[in-house]
């Protein structure tokens, strides 16, 4: 199977892709000149991040993840795993991290080329993931910089108690707050928060609408491979800018055309121009073969109507929104609610529904080996979904950013085996 | 006679099954995939279409022979004949094969034509008694027989001239794939059945009448359909290509209707497929970031043993005590194997441990996609293997009850049968 052929004709952006760049080139910019300028950075996961809070504090974002999944969208993550593997990380260790620890030690160059600047706080603002504590250890024996670490509770009955919601809100009093103020030699300003705030949830409302968009049929979006796109600007460094409202604004406004028109989702290689397939999907991508991966599924007519990745930074569906009249238990319920630190039965409902709600023909499972808290648990969440919704569950197997788990011809074997059977079964024996 | 063929391109073997329009079997073939894809499938075609004129000779034959009690003895003794035959043009072009290779060797020894002679020579010499009544031979292919006895020759050759027994072999290797990739090698029809008949001098001149009239017959495909591995690489049209998973859900289905779930192992992957009632497939699973547990794992083992793959079975089945092979992986199997035999360990025990370590991989596979239903049915390669059939039988009543377990003698025939059906139901539906 071969990769993405390097004559590949150029990928086809929306207006949106473009403005997002320019908002991205334009962050970027700013962290490289942070030495400088003096702005103060803080290094941050995507999972409950307080963005609006470091915004008040006029810290800058820097999103270790995303910088890894952007390496390895531009091919560089073999050499920084490698890198890290030489320096005693094994294989085993999640992808993400290596990655991470080997741009680090490259010299530390993002993804638009600029050198990125030292963290002068670590901020650990959610724990369901025990690997962000491990990788922030690495990165605090590498930066000597401090650390303010937010423990969030488990969602273990699959709701946010007043006990949780408190204890949270206790250690953004506490613990983090003060440490901003350490840092950035500021005192917390709730006005200026509750600014914030009101931005992010008038960019959420956007953001759900255009992912609520794949309700339509043909789906104007795509809700797995699509959505990644949308969700750059909210889950990095833009909640609550006004940057951010705008750019969800015209997002709205293009996906609406596109409804208006009956097109389907664009494509790097062209628009999707016959919806054969609605498929959920569940897990997160693939980055070092993306390109690839979703033509696979758009070489099928398939169409990603809904997918659990694109709440990780948050379940805005199921109603949340950051609320500026309750600035801290907001901020606690969002670190509270985002995908992965919903218990498996809530995920289960949640796939349930977006079955029947986006009328898919079924969903596929994309097990990555790095990320225990997608993959745990998953062969009992294909099982139990296809027995409440009667609609059949695919199951393939890859990696966040090592290239060497991404196996292209059996991936694109058991993708065409599934959509062949979806339609073997719609059209009964006789297909 | 209209016919449609199913085609099973897999890693190890290519299979095809040709179907009357009354869905019944009418001829099968197989041959090795190694080396050319579209050579394979034109061969193992010509195969299946020999064997089915061999079936419409025997039905013919039947109704007019003068004595229909002998009727099968003498059907019997005329594709014994056909296959001498086939077998003798095809070690003419071994012959021409390896004087091409050896004239173009740079440093040959002197002696070096003259045994090549010598062997080919003792080779046609034995033809006769290959294909004698009664006479047992370890395989239907070419390579298989013609190269376990060029080999025992080479190096009886090279223990009496002091040859290379290495540069006898070489010559072997390069020669064979000339002769595997050619259809032409295996002649026509016309010819060895011609040949076959003259051999027999007395028989019924029923018997001529009958091979006439089906030499006479036009063989007319109106539909075919690929599936396997390597089924993008199949010469038919995209529309005429499925995959494998639903080829052999509705294969086993055909072979045995009350089937609802099937197990292939294959060459290098292995499948569970859950099938309903129609023979649709309802969930699968299959291996995707590992082959090990898949056909060539013994095949591995074997030539790490310097056994041919089909001996392994029969020995393994000797076991009084397996051992428990703990590694997974093929390449650290054949580490464990031959740690065990330095420890003194018997041979069959440590195969029986083998032969169950892959089921056990199989039986992981069974339980993601929803486990065993009954009845159960077991395809693929391997299931001609007695050792691991007894494994799984085993394991699948230690873990799911009293289950049927059904083998067809044609199991390996599955997906070609599975993938015939599919253009048998294109061709009526387009008629």
């Amino acid at each position: 199977m071969s990769p993405t052929p390097a004559t590949a004709a150029p990928a086809r952006k929306d207006d949106s892709q473009v403005r997002q760049k320019e908002m991205i080139a334009r962050h970027f910019d700013r962290l490289a000149a942070a030495p400088d300028t003096g702005a103060v950075t803080a290094y941050t996961f995507v999972p409950g991040n307080l963005t609006e809070l470091l915004l008040s504090f006029d810290v800058l974002p820097v999103l270790p993840e995303i910088n890894a999944l952007q390496s390895a969208m531009r091919g560089k993550t073999a050499e920084y795993i490698a890198t890290a593997e030489k320096l005693g990380h094994s294989e085993d260790v999640c992808t993400y991290v290596k990655s991470d620890i080997g741009m680090m030690k490259s010299g530390n160059v993002g993804p638009t080329g600029q050198r990125l600047p030292s963290p002068d706080l670590l901020l650990l603002s959610y724990t369901g993931c025990f690997t962000f504590m491990k990788w922030f250890e690495l990165l605090r024996e590498e930066y000597h910089c401090p650390v303010a670490m937010l423990h969030v509770p488990y969602q273990a009955d699959g709701r946010i108690t007043d006990s949780m919601r408190t204890y949270v809100v206790d250690q953004l009093k506490s613990v983090v707050i003060p440490k901003l103020e350490e840092v950035t030699g500021r005192k917390y300003d709730e006005d200026r928060l509750r600014a914030h705030l009101a931005k992010s949830a008038e960019a959420e409302d956007d953001l759900v609408w255009v992912l609520q968009s794949a309700k339509h049929v043909p789906s104007p979006i795509d809700a797995y491979f699509g959505a990644v796109y949308y969700l750059g600007p909210i889950f990095s460094a833009f909640r609550g800018t006004a940057d951010a409202v705008e750019y969800y604004r015209a997002l709205r406004q293009e996906i609406g055309e596109r409804i208006r028109l009956g097109r389907g989702p664009v494509t790097p290689d062209g628009e999707v121009e016959r919806e054969r397939f609605r498929v959920v999907v569940e897990g997160p991508p693939n980055w070092t073969s993306f390109r690839q991966f979703w033509k696979m599924f758009a070489d099928e007519g398939a169409v990603a109507v809904a997918s659990t990745y694109s709440k990780v930074g948050g379940v805005y569906d199921l109603g949340f929104r950051h609320d500026p009249d309750r600035p801290l238990e907001t901020l606690a319920e969002y670190c509270l609610g985002c995908y992965t630190n919903l218990s498996l039965p809530a995920r289960i409902d949640l796939l349930t529904r977006y079955l029947s709600e986006y009328r898919a023909d079924g969903f596929i499972i994309n097990s990555v080996k790095s990320c225990n808290s997608f993959s745990a648990g998953q062969l009992h969440i294909l099982r139990e979904v296809e027995a409440r919704s009667g609609r059949p569950g695919g199951f393939i197997e890859s990696d966040l950013v090592d290239p060497r788990y991404f196996s292209a011809a059996n991936i694109k074997n058991r993708l065409e085996s599934y959509f062949q059977m979806i339609e073997q079964k719609r059209a009964g024996a006789g297909a | 006679m209209n016919y449609t063929v199913g085609i099973d391109l897999g890693s190890t073997t290519t299979k095809a099954v040709v179907l009357g329009e009354d869905a019944v079997v009418l001829g099968r073939g197989i041959t090795n995939s190694r080396s050319n894809y579209d050579v394979a499938c034109q061969v193992a075609l010509s195969e299946a279409l020999i064997n089915t004129r061999f079936s419409l000779i025997a039905g013919e034959f039947r109704d007019i022979a003068r004595d229909p009690a002998q009727a099968a003895t003498l059907i019997g003794a005329l594709e014994r004949g056909f296959r001498a035959e086939q077998y003798r043009s095809q070690l003419r072009v071994l012959g021409t094969e390896l004087r091409r290779f050896l004239s173009r060797l740079l440093t040959k020894p002197p002696a070096a034509g003259a045994i090549v002679e010598r062997i080919v020579e003792r080779m046609h010499s034995e033809i006769d008694a290959l294909y004698a009544e009664g006479a047992r031979r370890k395989s239907d292919f070419f390579r298989d027989l013609a190269g376990s006895r060029y080999l025992a020759l080479a190096e009886e050759e090279a223990r009496a001239t002091g040859v290379s027994f290495d540069v006898l072999a070489g010559l072997f290797d390069k020669a064979i794939l000339d002769v595997e990739n050619s259809a032409e090698a295996a002649g026509r029809f016309d010819h060895h059945a011609a040949v076959a008949l003259a051999a027999l001098p007395e028989a019924d001149p029923a018997l001529t009448t009958a091979v006439a009239r089906v030499a006479a017959l036009t063989l007319e495909q109106i539909g075919s359909v690929g599936t396997g591995y390597g089924r993008q690489r199949l010469p038919f049209p995209e529309g005429r290509i499925r995959s494998e998973i639903l080829c052999h859900g509705l294969g086993a289905h055909a072979m045995f209707p009350h089937t609802r779930t099937v197990l292939d192992i294959g060459g290098q992957d292995t499948k569970a497929i859950q099938v309903d009632e129609q023979g649709i497939v309802t969930s699968f699973q299959m291996n995707d970031r590992c082959a090990a547990g898949c056909g060539r794992y013994l095949g591995y083992i074997a030539d790490e043993m310097s056994l041919g793959l089909h001996e392994l079975g029969p020995i393994a089945s000797q076991s009084s005590a397996p051992v428990r092979i703990n590694s997974t992986c093929t390449v650290f199997a054949g580490a464990e194997l031959r740690e065990r035999l330095s420890l003194g360990e018997k041979r069959e025990d440590i195969l029986a441990g083998l032969h169950r370590a892959i089921v056990l991989r199989a039986m992981s596979l069974l339980a993601r996609s929803g486990g065993v239903q009954d009845e159960f049915t077991f395809t693929g390669g391997v299931a001609r293997n007695q050792a691991a059939v007894g494994a799984l039988v085993r394991l699948v009543r230690e873990n799911y009850g009293a289950r049927t377990v059904n083998i067809s003698e044609d199991s390996i025939y599955t997906g070609a049968l599975g993938a015939a059906l599919f253009a048998l139901r294109s061709a009526q539906a387009a008629a």
